[in-house]
């Protein structure tokens, strides 16, 4: 019930955002079609902890900080590597491990790598990640597992 | 403050558009396909990222502040997204990474489930 509450929040925003028309028929259309999509969500049996994580609500702000900062370092990192050529560049395939306990936490995870220039996830099984990195200090970052911990964390 | 909105805002439209035109270089220079995939990400996010922050500006507090951060995450995490399954499809379909070495961080016990 939690969850369908959540998810009903959300799609109201979604549409107040989207619309900017608040006369009331338009906010009755909206709140026709919320029932709506929040009762087909339901029959599809897809609103759940995962599709609405919201125990991550407030451990996850501060390693999205976190994220950006990262993502920003290995923007400027790839750019000038752009410009000195393809010299500079020393890919790597890795393989790490994964310490997340959820599927969800798992998926945080491979989107962070791939999210951050330099590394893309190419394969994710059971809990073993394959890693394409473009340089060696790239893959050595990942290797060190501090992306790995914070997501741990974030999970709780 | 006008004007300092406007300084700001064009400081990021126009770092925007260099990340955006790296990453365009980035596409070519770079040697093969996987290695292709991280200039094109140079784009997805801190080139698509500062010239949004930049119409952010430009926008002031309003509905159209609150579309283009949608837009914003929207591209992120579809940008993320297209990059995975471009390197997985690649993978599968038997292109080999031309790569200096490989590592495993395997720390002993944990046997792969693969």
């Amino acid at each position: 019930m939690l969850y369908v509450l959540a998810l009903s929040t959300m799609l109201s925003a979604f549409w107040l955002v989207n619309s900017g028309h608040y006369t009331p028929l338009i906010l009755s259309f909206m709140v026709v079609s919320v029932i709506f999509v929040a009762y087909l969500c339901h029959r599809m049996d897809v609103v759940d902890g995962e599709s609405q994580p919201l125990n991550l609500t407030f451990s996850i702000p501060g390693y999205w900080l976190w994220l950006i900062k990262e993502v920003v370092v290995a923007n400027i990192d790839v750019a000038r590597r752009v410009w000195l050529g393809p010299k500079s560049i020393s890919p790597m395939v890795i393989n790490i491990k994964a310490s997340q306990k959820t599927d969800l936490g798992m998926v945080i995870y491979a989107n962070s790598i791939t999210l951050t220039p330099g590394t893309v996830t190419l394969d994710l099984q059971g809990n073993r990640l394959k890693v394409h990195a473009l340089t060696k200090e790239a893959a050595a970052g990942l290797i060190t597992g501090e992306m790995d911990r914070r997501v741990s964390r974030v999970e709780g | 403050m006008e004007i300092l909105f406007d300084i700001v805002s064009w400081i990021c439209l126009v770092a925007g558009s260099f990340f955006c035109l790296t990453g365009g270089i980035g596409l070519l220079r770079f040697p093969e396909f996987f290695s292709r995939i991280h200039a094109a990400s140079i784009t997805d996010t801190l080139g698509a990222g500062l010239i949004m922050i930049g119409l952010m500006f430009q926008a002031g507090w309003g509905l159209v502040l609150a579309k283009l951060i949608l837009i914003l995450l929207f591209s992120l995490i579809a940008g993320t997204t297209a990059s995975h399954a471009m390197a997985k499809a690649a993978l599968k379909s038997g292109l080999q990474p031309q790569v200096v070495g490989t590592m495993d961080s395997e720390t002993g016990g944990a046997p792969s489930k693969s």
